[in-house]
């Protein structure tokens, strides 16, 4: 472990911080997207259709329109315009599903909407929309969840830009391969996976003449913006997005979707506030998902574990008209050293609707396979999984040519063994056991990437000694108020409790998205600059002030330091708080504004920027009543300087219990007989519940600052604590019961076949 | 869901008679009595039941535990499955029931539901909850959705070709082992029906999940006294470890003597359309010594009939091993 760098006693970076934003979430007070309400709201319902393939041919809202407090029921003949978007530069225009809702009269998933019931009250709407009548004209659908790649060129569009389907190569993987003394070749499969936040999606949209107001639980309000103004034809500058609190999104809410442009849409055929939260099963039909993967790793390895061939190809559904990729290849070619290397994907299509981001988006199902790739060879080659990652540690990013900005890797994987005690184990299928029960033991390595979004923020220091830090970017839930708080006290030297933090409007500075864990990173240098402009005008201001200590100084002969203006030459002992400063020239305030600028998707860069970390599992086995359960975590990470441990902590100990529910119960299942995705409900589509997660959730952050990210050295954390989680218990099942699992998740008819006797 | 009206009985008599004008008391009915709520509302809202009348039994004097005379056990109708659950008298002679309302739903779930709605409770097949899908059950007719689509949580026992929905609650397996009688104020008057008498097969009428009739109110279920050297026990297995219906449960009630089994009752959970009694297993059991061999051959009987379907073959072994589980669990020590 390093020494941490030396910052003051009062500072407050690296500290356990409790969320600022705490007491407002207890008392209820915290305003999120459905908690707002206007004169006049009404309120929407979607209609979904109940195919999945074909053309309405009849939509009879007869009876819909005349039930009461129903205003309108909204279809393709009276929603009026809605256009599509495009993509602009950086952030902009982005969306999963690119058909804007009834743009045609064609199906092409279940669930998809066909028309909306806007009613006085939500019952009333709900009620409407349950007797609009649709007939179709039904098409063939293809739900098969066997992935074969598509028919596509080397180049394919995705929701962000044209992308080659090959990846990654180097060397001749196909020879090294077929000359390798130790093979491995497998298909590992992952599950249609659906965010289930809490908080449902939703949104209220009003207009003023020409002017767009809409309250939503957006990861990106920024994004959401540029697409509603495309949408409706306005210039961004009408269009105002707030987004004050989110419940998770897990990268649902990303992306503006379909429901959102129908609630706006509404609002302005009926000249009033519209409100439209989804149903549940909404949520398992109309705003994303993870798609199902299938993923073939050929693994060519020498008799005493060096890797000589790696290859990963591997295909995702993607819905009928747009072009999501699930880049399962995110962390392949550079976490392992391996001369020769392909990585490629193909994707197939399916009446589904639009896969999207969640948690850790491609590598968390590469990882997945990747990394139980390497632990079955380990297996096969008779050496411990941990040897094996060490044996083939990469000393550069052999993907790019370039040195790793700040990876640690082999440290995880020995403090992770330490830890949970890995040298204990006997590698013996069944042979290890306590309290009557059977364990298993596995492990398995993470990666996610690290960069910086474009971001930019405004800092005020005041007259009563407070700061206040704004940036248009989103908390959704990881605690990026208090980050934002942390940060402008650690600069201004305003405490904590001092400090106000004001984000999730467009009226703000442009702030990043909240997705790929990069929202703490990128803010760090704008916050800090917008600080030190905020300072630098705190400083003239002391020199022009008359009777100032500072008067007749040039700024440049003073310093700040602890919220204290002061003159070099004498030191910050003698120096004045900024509010007297600011109260002896009669200003209530100085702000500034700071800027940084991304750099994810860099084409040239220097350093390779990553995250890294480790799993160590322990499951137990009981065979007599087919019971596995999740027993104890050990997990490392290395994801740069931490600047609020409890909150990192916090991420990492919930990615963890997310993986216990994608190796152990998530998938969503797709009917064969009518293409609906038919577990759409939260008894049915199993995620984790407090039950479930282990007893000990063992977390440790290395805090190696990687100062390629920002001065403090901070990468993103979240996603990173997802990845491999899945591979590790795989594997500690295998260990166990003796079942090897290659399609996720786990079941309780796979551990049947278990010969493993207590 | 559909605008109802909602009217409070002030005793039986009037309760009886607010649905005595019911065209059904089974899937679909224009008057329904309310309870708890936590299944009736639920479907309300996905429109799978839309009753005009709801008659609310919430204030009728029905929500007591009450000793018998003969050792056993009186529960009222509107009794909360919390506090059944923890009764004194539940805890210390039928913890088998105990165990099954625990490892049901969640606290505040089991704060509202109550022993009638419980011996109710509805089917949790995702075809029989969605409108827009076939099914047998709902809309008599309309086809089976789950017999060729996502079935793995359902029943391998007591299916018809029409329906092969499971019966999802826990409380019932263990009033099935227990052979309570449940108490029902009807049209002529008061009838007592033995627990097993009182849920249907699906059979050609899936809509009909039990005896009652329009009027029929449930007063209260009794419990006989279990004979000297009982043990019961409810082992429930599923997927993760808390809020998920049985994949497949056991409850046992089991009288030993000198190493043999002088007495069993034997009840599965998730595997029946109906809560499973399995008098096959019970005559495999009764009068043999207590065994590992003995209860795989119970088990072995008590799966004898099993169908799987396409997603939830895996049961039959789970639900032996279940049973096995716990009948090896109850006897320790006999």
């Amino acid at each position: 472990m390093p020494a941490l760098e030396q910052t003051t006693d009062a500072s407050p970076i690296g500290k356990k911080t409790p969320r600022v934003d705490g007491p407002l979430k207890v008392c209820g007070q915290a305003m999120y997207a459905t908690d707002f309400h206007f004169p006049g709201l009404l309120y929407a319902v979607p209609v979904e259709a109940t195919i999945a393939s074909g053309k309405i041919q009849t939509l009879d809202t007869s009876e819909a329109e005349n039930m009461p407090g129903v205003r309108a029921i909204f279809h393709r003949g009276n929603i009026g315009k809605i256009s599509r978007s495009t993509l602009g530069p950086g952030f902009e225009g982005i969306v999963d599903e690119r058909r804007p809702p009834f743009e045609d009269d064609v199906v092409r998933y279940y669930g998809q909407y066909i028309a909306l019931a806007v009613a006085e009250t939500f019952e009333q709407a709900k009620a409407a929309a349950d007797v609009v009548r649709a007939t179709y004209a039904k098409d063939k659908y293809n739900v098969d969840p066997d992935l074969k790649p598509d028919d596509e060129p080397d180049v394919v569009e995705t929701s962000f830009q044209p992308t080659k389907r090959l990846q990654s190569e180097r060397g001749d993987p196909d020879k090294a391969f077929a000359d390798a003394p130790v093979k491995l070749d497998q298909t590992y499969v992952t599950p249609t996976e659906t965010h289930n936040p809490i908080e449902l999606q939703a949104t209220t949209a009003m207009w003023d003449a020409d002017k767009l107001t809409i309250y939503e639980e957006s990861q990106g309000i920024f994004n959401l913006r540029g697409v509603l103004a495309q949408m409706f034809g306005l210039p961004k500058e009408n269009v105002r997005v707030v987004t004050k609190f989110v419940g998770s999104g897990f990268g649902s809410k990303l992306w503006p979707w379909t429901h959102c442009p129908l609630a706006c849409a509404a609002a302005l055929q009926l000249g009033k506030p519209v409100k439209l939260v989804l149903s549940r099963k909404m949520m398992f039909q109309s705003v994303g998902h993870r798609p199902r993967t299938q993923q073939r790793v050929r693994l060519g390895a020498t008799a005493d574990g060096k890797l000589v061939s790696l290859q990963h190809d591997y295909v995702n559904h993607q819905a009928m008209l747009d072009g999501y990729h699930e880049d399962c290849g995110e962390a392949t070619a550079f976490q392992y050293s391996v001369p020769n290397l392909r990585v490629k994907f193909g994707r197939a299509r399916r009446h589904v609707g639009s896969p999207t981001a969640m948690r850790g988006p491609g590598a968390v199902p590469g990882l997945y396979a990747t990394e139980s790739a390497m632990n079955e060879l380990a297996d096969q080659l008779k050496i411990d999984p941990v040897k094996l990652r060490m044996l083939n540690e990469p000393k550069i990013d052999e993907s790019l040519n370039i040195p790793f900005s700040s990876r640690h890797y082999i440290e995880c994987l020995e403090l992770g063994s330490e830890k949970f005690g890995w040298s204990k184990r006997t590698a013996e299928i069944g042979s290890m056991k306590r309290d009557g029960m059977i364990l298993g033991w596995g492990m398995a390595g993470a990666a996610w990437v690290a960069a910086r979004f474009p971001a930019e923020a405004n800092v005020q220091l005041r007259d009563d000694g407070s700061a206040r830090v704004a940036s248009g970017t989103q908390d959704i839930g990881t605690g990026t108020y208090t980050i934002l708080a942390q940060l402008a006290s650690e600069r201004t030297g305003a405490p904590l409790d001092k400090v106000e933090v004001v984000l999730g409007e467009t009226s703000l500075l442009e702030g990043p998205i909240s997705g790929g864990s990069m929202v703490t990173g990128s803010m760090v240098p704008a916050v800090f600059a917008a600080a030190d402009n905020a300072i630098a005008s705190l400083l003239t201001i002391a020199t022009n002030t008359p009777g100032s200590p500072f008067e007749k100084h040039k700024p440049s002969d003073l310093g700040f330091e602890s919220g204290k203006a002061f003159l070099k030459a004498d030191g910050v002992d003698k120096g004045v708080p900024f509010a007297d400063v600011l109260r002896r020239a009669n200003i209530r305030l100085v702000t500034g504004n700071g800027k940084s600028e991304a750099t994810f998707g860099n084409p040239k860069p220097k350093f390779s920027t990553h995250s890294f970390g480790c799993h160590f599992v322990e499951v137990t086995w009981q065979p007599e009543i087919a019971r596995l359960r999740v027993n104890r975590i050990v997990t490392i990470i290395d994801a740069g300087r931490i600047i609020n441990p409890l909150a990192g902590r916090n991420q990492i100990e919930g990615a963890v219990v997310m993986g216990i529910g994608m190796a152990l119960l998530e998938h969503t299942t797709y009917d064969p007989q009518n293409g609906a995705p038919i577990n759409s409900n939260l008894a049915d589509y199993m995620m984790a519940v407090n039950a479930d997660a282990p007893s000990s959730i063992d977390v440790h952050f290395l805090d190696y600052p990687d100062k390629e990210i920002n001065e403090i050295g901070a990468r993103g954390i979240g996603e990173i604590g997802l990845a491999g989680v899945a591979a590790a218990i795989t594997a500690a099942t295998h260990h166990a019961t003796g079942v090897r699992v290659r399609e996720l998740p786990i079941k309780i008819e796979d551990l049947l076949t278990s010969s493993v006797v207590a | 869901m559909k605008t109802f009206q909602l009217t409070k009985p002030k005793d039986g008599a009037q309760a009886s008679a607010a649905t005595s004008k019911a065209k059904t008391a089974q899937q679909g009915a224009d008057i329904r009595l309310i309870a708890g709520g936590t299944t009736l509302i639920d479907l309300m809202k996905l429109n799978v039941e839309q009753p005009q009348n709801l008659v609310d039994v919430n204030r009728l004097p029905l929500d007591k535990i009450e000793a018998t005379p003969d050792g056993g056990l009186t529960i009222g109708a509107t009794v909360r499955n919390s506090e059944l659950a923890w009764h004194p008298l539940v805890r210390k002679n039928y913890q088998v029931l105990s165990e099954a309302i625990l490892s049901g739903a969640t606290v505040q779930i089991r704060n509202m539901a109550t022993t009638a709605g419980n011996l109710l409770q509805r089917t949790r097949c995702v075809y029989f909850r969605d409108t827009a899908m076939p099914c047998n059950k709902r809309e008599p007719g309309s086809g089976c959705g789950a017999i060729n689509g996502f079935n793995r949580s359902l029943a391998i026992l007591g299916t018809s070709d029409q329906c092969i929905a499971t019966n999802p609650s826990d409380m019932n397996v263990a009033l099935a082992a227990l052979e309570a009688v449940i108490h029902v104020r009807g049209a002529k008057g008061e009838r007592a029906i033995p627990f097993a008498d009182f849920h249907l097969l699906p059979g050609n009428t899936p809509q009909r999940e039990t005896v009652l009739e329009p009027g029929d109110l449930i007063m209260h279920v009794t419990l006989p006294p279990l004979p000297p050297g009982s043990r019961s026990l409810y082992i429930k297995l599923r997927d993760r470890a808390s809020y998920e219906f049985a994949l497949a449960s056991a409850a046992v009630v089991v009288a030993t003597a000198a190493g043999k089994v002088t007495r069993a009752r034997v009840a599965l959970g998730g595997v029946g359309t109906k809560p499973w009694r399995s008098p096959e297993a019970e005559a495999v059991l009764n009068g043999q010594p207590v065994t590992e061999d003995i209860f795989r051959k119970a088990a072995d009987a008590a799966m004898g009939n099993a169908k799987a379907q396409s997603q939830n073959g895996f049961k039959v072994e789970l639900a032996k091993r279940c049973l096995m589980h716990a009948l090896k669990t109850v006897t320790q020590g006999a």
